[in-house]
């Protein structure tokens, strides 16, 4: 799983289906200190964060798509699945 | 996933059957303003993209779901087209 904070958002009409309902975010990774690590990529948020917020995003289709639509089988990549306190 | 353009279209008349009326579309990978990230790559579409446009796209196992229940042998399906993407400002 990866560090990240979400920087913004992306809205699209047509969507595959299982994407209804979900809100695709647009996450920067970052390092435990807080600073960019440069990457960035969309996740589908399952646990209703915010722009700004540091988040845990998981990288992987079974538990992406298990929590981010209840279910697995989405085609579904990465998805946000806890917003962060402090990381000590 | 990942933000992409659709550059071009892909023609191969010799494929694998469960490819038979896929659309293989090419695309550059984005990031989140839009400036070139990584290789070209050629993807499955999924939801009806054209060349020109913004697109999200799948990668790994999870790209060949869309298609269920074919088996679509794919690593990367674009999976929706984007109208906009907001920023947090100064990002």
């Amino acid at each position: 799983m990866l560090l990240a904070r979400v920087i913004g958002n992306v809205v699209a009409t047509q969507k595959d289906e299982r994407y209804e309902g979900g809100r695709i975010m647009v996450v920067r990774t970052i390092n435990p200190d807080g600073s960019d690590a440069g990457d960035e990529l969309l996740a589908l948020d399952a646990v209703d964060s915010g722009v700004g917020d540091t988040v845990v995003v998981v990288r992987e289709g079974w538990s992406a798509s298990t929590t981010a639509t209840g279910t697995a089988g989405a085609a579904i990549d990465s998805a946000i699945v806890g917003i962060v306190d402090t990381v000590d | 996933m990942q933000l992409a353009r659709v550059l071009g279209t892909v023609v191969a008349t010799v494929k694998t059957d469960s490819l038979e009326g896929r659309k293989l579309l090419v695309i550059q990978p984005l990031d989140a303003r839009y400036a070139s990230k990584g290789q070209p790559m050629v993807a499955i579409d999924s939801v009806g993209a054209g060349v020109g446009e913004i697109v999200f796209w799948c990668r790994g196992r999870e790209a060949s779901f869309p298609f269920l229940p074919s088996q679509v042998p794919s690593d990367c399906t674009i999976v929706g087209i984007v109208d906009s993407v907001f920023l947090q400002k100064g990002e």
